[in-house]
């Protein structure tokens, strides 16, 4: 079936072709409620921030290439690793994640938009917005340098005395509203927009995990949204929250910080892990296998993962109890992880697998996930953490998990969604040298890190002594970079180059059983005309085999 | 007109020698605008409970200044008490809407305003007394700042509440409420209970601790 079936769905697709003036387009687009170009302009916000938060990463990468360099100087180091991880954690992991759900999730439902179309395009909006103003803390003179995690009471005024922190907690507290208004409005359209027949234990798996982590986002994005207001009234009203000289507490801070930050790790992932639950089964030809054992595997992470985040502060000095309250829960996360894991490779196996670009993501996905997933094992021994907490051993660690997890398990589903979106295929050619750069510069990069962690090397240092046998691993780490870093040119690229010149998709390129590929590509406005009825998991292998429909079996 | 569902269209045979699938059960489920409110009071929970751990966390830790013995307990009873009310007038007021008796909504939909203003107004008073007469300001300790942080929030959410009411009033009183409206009506009410809880856990913990 080619997109010239589909005359109707041209008139108000998102990519409506040349032909129509720059003005009005950007009318359009910047007035829209349609839940496909809010889910594009998220994405495409993500995007662009990713660039941004790379450059960042380069620099640093540039400036720790040999010992006693200064080519940056040390503040503006501490601004570059302050910005780049708030960068990448608000500004490109959750739009990026929030975006795709956005596209796609209303579409594999059967629904015609999101619940609340106006909200979501507020969600956005504010989200890019929340973006902005943190970066207009560099017309104070230079970015925040607290690093990410801002632990008090780096952020009160006697550390900090323009007024970047002031814009950068301003920024997040807006960003944070979008977030919150995304997730309320993934909740609504996941339970109450379901086509009919698709009852919870139906719905696509990609969908379950939007569920649990619109779930997270709302428990654990409004503390980070108190503990903000708090910093600005310590700063804007002389409040004493987080002034230890004044009675507050910088525990309280990491306490209140980590109580959203570690949440925030599992919304960054539990998407990733539906995507690939989606683009896994595709790509070998069989159903997703354990399917209710993975709901509820998403399910316990999402649970278990609200009492873990002090593992991030076994340095501080809790008590011997803390410490292994700490310890057994998020030993404990392994567990539904692992569950997941073995499922991923189950589904794989004995299946017909096709190692196109998306499915080459999912592969890059296991298999770096993994490692990611051991090593975060071993940090969270508390006498392993002792030794190497704040070290280049935990950078590493977290970096193979976000990079090797989340951006890969992210790769996979824009390779796998994009013909939907734009109705072309994305080059194969180009999406193996990016997938091949990526997977080699990011081994180089970050796998030394972890030998220069334990040799000593402290995280955010600007530069280190020739003695200390660091040298070599760092610029390991450079090269790996500098590796990488075409990548996602390549990446970028692809999206625009195939956007113009790549080949028609049709309307079903992978033969895959999800609903969003029963509209065109790109959908029409509307999504559906009639709204589909669902039997199964797969409602369009039902509709592909109607001799042996998966309701027969579930 | 549309054809993107043309699987479902083309793909059968003959429909006698398939499997039939079986007939859908409807469900039973909140809809969207209740789901929405829920997840958004859920993530409200979320935040007053921070501000809530840092009161309690903090709210002793003063290096000088006056501590919460100088709040006026009969003072917060009297403003709880309304509150309180304002959660019975709510919803004989929601009841009324949904029985179609559009007068009696409005009288228990401006009672209910008139409450929450009235509890408004009661922590004014309470504030204007402890900035001039107690010296307490959101600067002079950590009981200040955590004590105006959270009541400050609190009522910040009833001066919302309170507004919301007030344009649904408004909109009552130009012609009878739509079924947008009286949605909307409802989704608020749930809001007010929600305030009206929170406020009952802020009193248990700063007044009655």
């Amino acid at each position: 079936m080619s997109l010239a079936d589909h005359p109707s769905a041209h008139a108000d697709a998102p990519t409506s072709p040349a032909g129509v003036d720059l003005a009005s387009r950007l009318r359009v687009w910047t007035t829209t409620v349609d839940h496909k170009r809010v889910g594009i302009m998220y994405v495409l916000m993500a995007v662009v921030f990713l660039v941004i938060g790379g450059v960042e990463a380069v620099a640093m990468r540039i400036q720790l290439w040999s010992s006693d360099l200064e080519v940056i100087s040390p503040d503006v180091f501490n601004q570059l690793f302050t910005m780049h991880g708030t960068t990448m954690v608000f500004f490109v992991g959750m739009p990026i994640l929030i975006g795709i759900g956005n596209y796609v999730v209303p579409l594999m439902i059967g629904a015609r938009d999101m619940a609340f179309p106006r909200l979501n395009a507020l969600g956005f909006w504010v989200t890019l917005f929340g973006g902005l103003l943190t970066y207009f803390s560099l017309a104070t003179g230079g970015a925040p340098a607290i690093g990410w995690f801002a632990y008090a009471p780096l952020t009160e005024t006697t550390f900090a005395r323009s007024a970047a922190v002031d814009f950068w907690a301003l920024g997040l507290i807006v960003a944070g509203i979008g977030t919150v208004t995304a997730a309320m409005n993934f909740v609504a359209t996941i339970l109450a927009m379901r086509a009919p027949g698709m009852t919870l234990n139906k719905i696509p798996f990609f969908t379950w995990t939007m569920l649990w982590t619109s779930v997270q986002i709302l428990i654990a994005v409004p503390p980070l949204t108190a503990a903000l207001v708090m910093v600005l009234f310590d700063r804007e009203l002389g409040a004493h929250f987080f002034d230890v000289q004044n009675g507050g507490s910088a525990l309280l801070w990491q306490h209140l910080f980590w109580f959203f930050g570690h949440p925030e790790v599992y919304i960054l992932i539990l998407p990733v892990f539906g995507m690939v639950s989606e683009i896994i089964p595709v790509f070998s030809r069989k159903v997703l296998f354990g399917y209710e054992f993975m709901a509820a595997a998403t399910m316990a992470i999402a649970f278990i993962s609200l009492g873990v985040w002090a593992h991030h502060m076994f340095a501080v000095g809790l008590s011997r109890q803390v410490d292994l309250f700490f310890i057994v829960a998020s030993l404990l996360v392994s567990i539904p992880t692992g569950i997941k894991f073995f499922n991923w490779l189950a589904t794989m196996f004995g299946g017909r697998i096709w190692f196109a670009s998306p499915m080459l993501f999912c592969f890059g996905f296991l298999s770096m996930f993994l490692i990611g997933g051991l090593t975060g094992i071993m940090l969270a021994l508390a006498p392993f953490d002792f030794q190497l907490t704040d070290s280049y051993f935990v950078v590493g660690h977290f970096h193979w998990v976000l990079i090797g997890g989340t951006l890969f398990g992210t790769f996979a589903g824009i390779h796998y969604w994009y013909p939907k979106v734009t109705g072309r295929m994305l080059s194969e050619r180009l999406a193996h040298w990016q997938f091949w750069l990526l997977y080699i510069g990011f081994f180089v990069t970050f796998a030394p890190m972890h030998v220069a962690g334990m040799l000593g090397m402290p995280r955010r240092i600007f530069s280190y002594e020739p003695d200390r046998a660091w040298e070599i691993w760092n610029q390991l780490a450079t090269i790996g970079a500098l590796i990488q870093a075409p990548s996602y040119l390549i990446f970028v690229y692809n999206l625009v180059s195939s956007y113009r010149h790549g080949k028609i998709a049709g309307d079903d390129p992978w033969d895959a059983w999800t609903l969003e590929w029963t509209t065109s590509s790109p959908p029409p406005t509307y999504n559906f005309g009639t709204i589909p009825t669902v039997h199964s998991r797969r409602p369009l292998w039902d509709t592909k085999h109607p001799d042996d429909p998966d309701w027969q079996y579930e | 007109m549309n054809q993107q569902n043309d699987y479902y269209q083309t793909s059968g045979g003959p429909a006698t020698t398939l499997p039939v699938p079986p007939d859908i059960a409807p469900e039973h489920t909140l809809n969207g605008h209740e789901w929405g409110m829920l997840s958004f009071l859920f993530s409200e929970v979320a935040f007053f409970s921070t501000l809530v751990v840092a009161y309690v966390t903090l709210h002793n830790d003063n290096l000088s200044g006056p501590t919460s013995e100088v709040l006026s307990l009969p003072l917060a009873v009297a403003t709880t008490s309304l509150l309180l009310a304002s959660s019975f007038t709510v919803h004989l007021a929601t009841h009324a809407l949904g029985h179609g008796r559009n007068a009696i909504f409005k009288l228990w939909w401006a009672v209910t305003i008139t409450l929450g203003i009235a509890f408004l107004a009661g922590t004014a008073y309470e504030w204007y007394g402890l900035v001039v007469h107690d010296g307490l300001t959101i600067s002079r300790n950590l009981f200040g700042s955590t004590f105006y942080t959270l009541v400050g929030f609190h009522a910040l959410h009833v001066s919302g509440g309170v507004v919301a009411m007030l344009i649904i009033l408004g909109l009552s009183l130009a012609k009878a409420l739509g079924q947008a409206e009286s949605t909307g009506a409802r989704m608020v009410s749930w809001y007010w209970h929600f305030v009206d809880v929170v406020w009952i856990v802020v009193f248990t913990v700063i007044y009655l601790a």
